[in-house]
């Protein structure tokens, strides 16, 4: 492998550049390669999100993803969010408000709440149930997901 | 303060929310190579050859088939199925071979070079060929279990001139657990000959039991550990005894640390799911609505293998006649075998089976009758000091007509139903109807299994001050970890950050029994409790802790004295209360040491176009106990609501030749965001005294309510009698142009 040309991108704001086949899953290359283990599979066919990281702030599914399509972008994995021992916004309010049960699918659904306050700021509960519809949940019933995602809003408008 | 009753946050959810809690595929060990298996794809034969075709480097590869298996047999109850097949097909995705090597890609290929030849006999299918007899796919008639529940004198009370008798017979179709991480192990070799299993598992000693038949080794040399396990419902419990196993045969044979995940599609054709069911009901009944007897004939489809199936077919049999008095019930209940991949454990286990036939043909009588479903429910609610089916007498202090009046207030049911039928009746699209469900169910192990299991909890006062619980129960999502902590906490008199939950080892922790059955919170939670509270009493007999005391006093006196006088540890094993007795023979007597009670009221919109039902809003109150953790509580029950919902409206195992052939999660439709309704849990809590600060079990009872009351909706809604989930649109266009049709 060592002969391989690297391919270039960003991840959490860092650059890295592992040399593996283009057309390897985003998905490996950040759980094998880089050690990135947050992000995690649960179909391998882009139906249930766990795998969803952010491309340049967009949701994909990282199981679809061949990594040669985000040479020179920029990645978000769930391992991005935090800085340093303080949680962001949106994984605060999922501990408070019981967001995560089994947590599988829980990086992937914190990226896609993630998506859509930096899309629309002050969303309405079907903007929010649309927007994470394409993340399953198999625990929760999706109620204290809203809840969480609700709390976030707060906590980003200023709330305590 | 007391820390039951807070809704404390989930001890790991720090972990969860930030991607570094642990789950099987994120764990690599040294000299680590995978695991696949190679799959028969008949549903029944014999076995004339396996080749290994060419282009393939066999000599790279470990190669186990079934001469490799000291002792092939996957150990549970009956111990009838091989972990590799050895002669025979009996399902379509039975295992016949195992493969290991580093690379997962020269895997797949070499999975596909492999050949297994076999001749086809005769499958059954169904329950229906099952119990014809079509072909024999178990002993001697296909029934792996039967059982009865005589209560009073039923024919007779049929033949009584003042009843009118109510029949039907209704359907339920299986249904994959799909938890979101798919089934995974990793086997390695442990210095001592013995052999260790780490994974994604709901009961650690299962899977023990099974390496110890396996490989005929002792306790201590088949280790078993549990993983951040993402998501399990039942469908966790004894698969991983295969597939652990199995792990285990490709490390003893290759000498190296073997992982096996299975993508989503093996996951979903190859292991378990909810057993699918036919109930036929007859009821006799007064003209003023008071059923005098119940005759109920149940049969669940088991699969190829005995497995769990006979202890889901005593759960639903004996949830079969509900939370009603009925003086007379007759209960027949079989498990029947057929040549599919075994069913197994899921949420609620059988009961959801039965108590939809039932529930359904509450509103089927009150129909009949011309009464309301609320009053009809009301007139036959069991009491407190009254008999259920088995001749168990309720000591619960339940009044479910109270439940009943609460649920309907909450939902707002004669006002929306009066609503409802008035615009319904202006025509247009879209039709709306009112449903409710009125259940219970029962807590813990059933009939003499807890005292069987005679489950331990340990706990462990430490070095520095805090206390460890140690349990092999395991959280797997839904709370373990937080509401043993809780009970653990308040039975010390400190914080819940004070206290650890030991990693589910069979190396380190006790054998508290499965996770499963509702039992975690009401059985093994008041061992939790138990257990602290010897910790507690040998610290203030030591005399280095005076009462009253604070949580800096109780861990400088928790440290001294480990450290002065050595191990400050206390275990507490089940007792069965002296006032529960139980028949198995019979099956009489006290089934459950305690229900928990609930009545779920569901709304529905059919659009006429499309035939599509959605649930619009759902009300779900339970009585449960004391809740420990209100958050958490709440949670379990939106996520049993959920899954009910995709049972009853959208999941959908299409069956080919024995197979699932949706194997795919484009395929198989669990219900996203968009498709839940609000959820309003509503919680009574009256203290059971068997169970930790009051309380009882929680996790099963949301998946019995939502199908019957949804489709009890659709009725309101559309006239329309359904008796089969799912009810998808097209089983509501053939309902309803069949009736149009007439």
């Amino acid at each position: 492998m060592a002969d391989r040309a690297p391919v270039a991108f960003r991840v959490n704001g860092k650059p890295c550049a592992p040399r593996v086949h283009p057309m390897r899953r985003l998905l490996d290359v950040l759980r094998e390669d880089l050690q990135l283990t947050g992000t995690k599979e649960g179909c391998g066919e882009g139906e249930c999100g766990a795998c969803a990281v952010l491309i340049d702030g967009k949701l994909v599914d990282s199981c679809l993803v061949p990594v040669g399509q985000v040479s020179g972008h920029e990645v978000t994995t769930i391992e991005g969010l935090a800085s340093g021992s303080t949680l962001s916004s949106i994984q605060q309010a999922f501990v408070e408000h019981g967001g995560a049960q089994c947590g599988i699918c829980t990086p992937g659904m914190i990226l896609a709440a993630r998506e859509l306050l930096d899309r629309v700021p002050h969303p309405v509960e079907g903007e929010i149930r649309e927007a994470l519809a394409g993340n399953i949940c198999r625990c929760t019933g999706y109620t204290r997901i809203f809840a969480s995602v609700v709390r976030a809003i707060e906590i980003e408008r200023g709330g305590a | 303060m007391s820390a039951i009753g807070q809704s404390v946050p989930r001890k790991e959810a720090h972990a969860k929310v930030t991607g570094r809690a642990r789950y099987v595929d994120d764990v690599v060990l040294p000299g680590m190579i995978h695991g696949i298996t190679v799959r028969s794809s008949c549903p029944r034969g014999r076995i004339r050859a396996i080749r290994f075709g060419d282009g393939i480097p066999w000599d790279e590869i470990t190669v186990v088939t079934a001469s490799d298996v000291p002792h092939n047999v996957v150990a549970l109850i009956n111990d009838d199925q091989p972990a590799l097949a050895d002669g025979v097909i009996n399902h379509s995705e039975e295992p016949v071979v195992l493969l290991a090597h580093p690379s997962r890609a020269l895997l797949e290929r070499a999975r596909a070079a492999v050949t297994i030849d076999v001749e086809p006999l005769p499958a059954v299918l169904t329950i229906e060929d099952a119990l014809a007899k079509t072909a024999i796919a178990w002993g001697t008639d296909n029934v792996f279990k039967e059982y009865w529940i005589r209560k009073g004198d039923v024919d007779a009370a049929f033949a009584r001139p003042d009843v009118t008798v109510i029949e039907g017979e209704y359907f339920t179709g299986a249904q994959e657990q799909l938890y979101i991480e798919p089934n995974g192990v990793i086997a390695s070799l442990e210095a001592d000959g013995g052999v260790a299993v780490q994974g994604s598992l709901q009961c650690p000693y299962y899977v023990q039991k099974a390496l110890m038949k396996l490989f005929d080794l002792p306790p201590e040399r088949a280790r078993v550990v549990q993983l951040e396990t993402g998501g399990g419902f039942g469908g966790k419990e004894e698969y991983p005894s295969m597939i652990g196993v199995h792990a285990a045969l490709l490390a003893r044979k290759s000498g190296k640390p073997v992982k096996i995940i299975y993508d989503r599609a093996e996951d979903m054709a190859a292991t378990t799911k909810r057993h699918p069911a036919r109930t036929r009901e007859r009821a006799a009944v007064t003209r003023d609505g008071r059923i005098v007897a119940l005759d109920i004939d149940f049969v669940i489809d088991g699969g190829a293998y005995s497995t769990l199936s006979q202890v889901v077919l005593s759960r639903g049999c004996i949830h079969a006649a509900g939370p009603y008095d009925v003086d007379h019930v007759r209960v027949r209940a079989r498990a029947v075998a057929t040549n599919t991949p075994p069913h197994g454990a899921f949420r609620g286990f059988g009961a959801p089976q039965s108590l939809f036939a039932l529930e359904r043909h509450m509103d089927v009588i009150a129909r009949g009758l011309g009464l309301a479903p609320d009053e009809l429910r009301r007139r036959n609610f069991v009491r407190k000091g009254q008999t259920l089916a088995t001749g168990q007498i309720v000591r619960d202090d339940i009044d479910m007509a109270a439940l009943l009046d609460r649920a309907l207030a909450a939902s707002e049911w004669h006002a929306r139903r009066k609503r409802f039928a008035e615009e319904n009746a202006r025509g247009g699209r879209v039709k709306r109807g009112m449903g409710l469900a009125t259940f219970l169910h029962g807590t813990g192990f059933t009939g003499a299994g807890e005292k069987h299991l005679a489950s331990i909890v340990a706990a462990e006062g430490m070095a520095n001050g805090r206390v460890r619980v140690l349990a092999s129960s395991t959280e797997i999502g839904q709370g373990t970890n937080t509401i043993f902590s809780q009970i653990a906490a308040d039975a010390l008199g400190v914080r819940c950050d004070d206290i650890d939950v030991a990693t589910p080892d069979t190396r380190d922790v006790p054998n508290s029994g499965p996770t499963v059955a509702s039992r975690t919170c009401t059985i093994v939670g008041k061992l939790v409790e138990s257990a602290a509270a010897s910790v507690k009493a040998q610290l203030l007999a030591s005399g280095l802790l005076q009462a009253p005391y604070d949580a800096p006093a109780f861990r400088a006196a928790c440290s001294r004295f480990v450290k002065e006088r050595g191990p400050l540890r206390a275990t507490a094993q089940y007792e069965q209360p002296k006032d529960v007795s139980w028949d198995e023979n019979e099956f009489r007597g006290d089934a459950y040491g305690a229900y928990s009670w609930a009545v779920y009221v569901a709304q529905v919109a059919v659009d006429a176009t499309t035939y599509e039902a959605r649930c619009e809003d759902f009300w779900a109150l339970q009585e449960v106990g004391k809740v420990i953790h209100p958050l958490l509580a709440a949670g379990q029950i939106e996520g049993g609501v959920a899954q009910g919902i995709g049972w009853t409206l959208y999941e959908n195992v299409v069956w080919k030749d024995g197979r699932m052939s949706n194997d795919r999660m484009t395929d198989y439709i669990v219900p996203t965001s968009a498709d839940v309704p609000p959820i309003h849990v509503l919680f009574e809590e009256k203290p059971y005294a068997h169970g930790p600060a009051g309380a009882k079990g929680i996790g099963e009872l949301p998946m019995d309510g939502p199908a019957p009351a949804i489709l009890n909706a659709i009725a309101d809604a559309t006239g329309i009698s359904l008796t089969r989930v799912p009810a998808l649109p097209e089983t509501i266009f053939e309902a309803i142009e069949g009736a149009r049709r007439g």
